[in-house]
């Protein structure tokens, strides 16, 4: 990214152009980008999840539009935009709008400090893990102004679960992680992935990676902990009310954080790109659908848990778990 | 001042939970209900007061509307209500076809229960293995009488058609692999982890309220209470088989869906010895009229159905159509328990709870 701004410099030194441009075209270059990667992935895995679910249900899914229902997104996506945009009549009008750009936008920021590849990374910030810690945070207010702006009970119960549950699962995450930081001696995840190049944290570190993995797939709502919008009891949860192109941006928030979460996964703990015979991105991406067709085997697969229990488990499970982890991983460092 | 209050909240009847038309009233204080209130009433079709217009003959197809999932079994208890009344002697082959029929529509039933309870909880998988093996069940009664769902197949005296040729050995070959299927989805579902902790302990159901509630059928059984009408008040031919009635101990959800899948084993066990050995002969008594002119007076009958209790009440005033025509219907008495174990339960097991009492809402609002 650097070299890029330096080279775009050169480029704008020669044509008269203030060189402070050149931060701004490379941050909107990287923001279509990373809206575009994320609007593909995401694309993907809606037909993967759909394909997926439909064979472990022994169904075939969809099949009529394209090749195996490959452009059926294509037509979902259509659909979706071209609705009719309703809000309700009774709803915060703006905290009812905004919401869905406040889940949304974290979900995008998450990506900035993902290094797919030792150069291909759009910030490497020193603070980099903190940083993508606590963006995915800001979602959580996005997802209570849904709940509450939408004026439904069933949102505001919606809304509520969603907010105890991020709040308590961010703890655990936060602590897994701490071992992981200790090994590499730096919060850059550039630095995390070349740390790793003679041993992946995984083997070092199967209890932090088991409590990342647990409190990520709990940090992106799904089964077994999909509880803020748990169809069975709460209708929709907090997008009950929502529909057209605004539950698009939800749904795109949620597949967005989940790729951002097990592409973090594959950095802290399979060492990112690295591989052998392929290049590193294709070993990245590689790495990230084995860990997202898990996540998808997972949720199909399993009844989800009461709130109450969630808590439990989260507080009396996951966090003594990270504790011990913790300690794992400090004596390592400290006598070896 | 900071204050708090109870929330009212209304689930149903358009609600994913309540499978079919259940209307909920919750007070609920956070995410605890205190109050629940059923309603009922959004499926009402008036089937009795229809039933009184009609002959004898023509209520069949309408008792298949009750209970839409086991039409065999309701068509069976009404049509034993009229041998009754009318004194009409069944053949001994017919007996031993309704029992088969039964008990692979009582299979039907509790593979969709045991897929709804799944799918309460949020595993959605079990659902579609459940509703893939109903297909084939499906396939057995197109081949005897044609339809899937409303089968209108017994009659007056016997059943509309004798079994066709194959009709044995596929469901010899079904009830194989039935059973390893059944197996199957008590390790998926039953012993999964989650499962047991959202399932165990919740909507206890004490014996003695199980009883003074009129509960029947697997939710009575769950509850300790050994009462199965093929047992204990044998109709047709049921005391010629070798089956046991399983039993629950706690009486919660947990113990209700693991009675349901073990009385899939026990009716497996009635087919297989029903088809082992099936007499010979006639499959309808002739010469039952169509419009049939029952003596003066009146008849009850009654049956074990996947839900409970099914009961017949019939009162003739030696017309050609009932005076009166009044329907048991055990979804009805189950879900009276609601109000009470409701209580103290979170939002996520009123679901729950619904979907181990499985009401049917055919036959409760009929």
């Amino acid at each position: 990214m650097t070299a890029f701004i330096t080279w775009l410099e050169g480029l704008l030194k020669q044509s008269d152009i203030p060189v402070v441009y050149a931060q701004v075209i490379a941050a909107a270059l990287a923001g279509i980008v990373i809206f575009s990667v994320i609007g593909l992935s995401v694309m993907v895995l809606v037909w993967m999840e759909r394909k997926i679910s439909a064979h472990v249900q022994s169904r075939l899914g969809p099949m009529r539009v394209g090749p195996h229902g490959s452009l059926q997104l294509l037509a979902d996506i259509l659909k979706l935009v071209t609705k009719e945009d309703t809000v309700p009549e009774k709803a915060d009008y703006w905290v009812f709008v905004i919401a869905p750009f406040v889940v949304l936008l974290p979900a995008v920021l998450a990506f900035l400090v993902i290094p797919i590849d030792s150069k291909l990374v759009v910030r490497n910030l020193n603070v980099g893990l903190l940083y993508f810690l606590s963006i995915p945070s800001i979602s959580s207010i996005g997802l209570i102004m849904a709940g509450w702006g939408s004026r439904s009970k069933y949102s505001l119960l919606g809304g509520m679960r969603a907010a105890a549950q991020f709040i308590s699962y961010e703890i655990p995450r936060a602590i897994s992680v701490l071992g992981v930081i200790m090994f590499a001696g730096s919060l850059s995840t550039v630095a995390i992935v070349s740390a790793q190049s003679r041993i992946w944290y995984i083997v070092l570190q199967p209890l932090g990676f088991l409590v990342f993995f647990i409190a990520s797939i709990a940090e992106c709502n799904r089964i077994p902990f999909d509880l803020p919008e748990g169809e069975a009891e709460l209708v929709g949860g907090y997008i009950t009310e929502y529909s057209g192109a605004r539950y698009a941006m939800f749904m795109m928030a949620e597949y967005g954080h989940l790729v951002a979460a097990c592409a973090m996964a594959t950095v802290l703990f399979l060492g990112g790109g690295s591989g052998f015979l392929l290049p590193p991105f294709v070993w990245f991406v590689i790495k990230v659908f084995v860990l997202i067709c898990l996540v998808m085997w997972i949720r199909w697969t399993f009844p989800r848990f009461r709130p109450d229990q969630l808590m439990d488990i989260s507080w009396k499970v996951l966090i003594p778990l990270a504790l011990i982890n913790l300690v794992i991983a400090g004596s390592i460092t400290a006598f070896l | 001042m900071l204050r708090t209050e109870d929330i009212q909240i209304n689930m149903g009847p358009q609600h994913p939970a309540t499978h079919g038309v259940l209307r909920l009233e919750l007070k609920i204080d956070g995410e605890e209900i205190v109050e629940a209130t059923p309603y009922i009433g959004y499926l009402h079709r008036g089937i009795e007061k229809i039933a009184e217009n009609r002959t004898y003959t023509q209520i069949i197809p309408l008792t298949d509307r009750l209970d839409y999932t086991v039409s065999m079994i309701n068509n069976w208890v009404y049509a034993l209500a009229v041998e009754k009344l009318a004194g009409i002697v069944v053949p001994e082959r017919a007996e031993y076809i309704r029992v088969i029929m039964a008990e692979l529509n009582r299979i039907v039933s509790h593979l969709i229960t045991t897929g709804v309870n799944g799918m309460d909880a949020g595993a959605f998988t079990i659902w579609f293995y459940c509703i893939r093996d109903r297909e084939l069940l499906w396939d057995l009664f197109e081949m005897v009488c044609g339809a899937r769902l409303t089968h209108n197949y017994i009659r007056f005296g016997g059943v509309s058609y004798d079994l066709p040729d194959g009709f044995k050995e596929k469901t010899v070959e079904l009830c194989e692999y039935l059973k390893d299927k059944v197996d199957e989805y008590e390790n998926l579902l039953l012993n999964n982890y989650i499962f047991q902790k959202r399932n165990k302990g919740i909507g206890i159901l004490s014996e003695e309220d199980a009883v003074a509630h009129g509960v029947t059928g697997p939710a009575l059984r769950a509850s300790g209470v050994n009462w199965d009408l093929r047992k204990h008040a044998p109709y047709s031919i049921y005391d010629r088989f070798d089956f046991e009635v399983p039993l629950g101990e706690a009486g919660d959800n947990w113990d209700r869906a693991k009675v349901r899948l073990d009385e899939i084993r026990q009716s497996i066990r009635i087919i297989r010895q029903a088809l082992n050995s099936m007499p010979g002969g006639e499959f309808r008594t002739p010469g039952v009229p169509r419009i049939l002119k029952p003596e003066l007076g009146e008849a009850y009958s009654r049956i074990e159905g996947p839900r409970g209790e099914y009961g017949v009440y019939l009162v003739s005033d030696g017309s050609a159509k009932p005076l009166r025509w009044k329907f048991r219907s055990a979804g009805f008495s189950n879900i009276s328990v609601l109000p009470l174990i409701l209580k103290g339960l979170k939002i996520p097991d009123a679901a729950l709870v619904i979907g181990a009492l499985d009401p049917c809402f055919g036959e409760v609002d009929r």
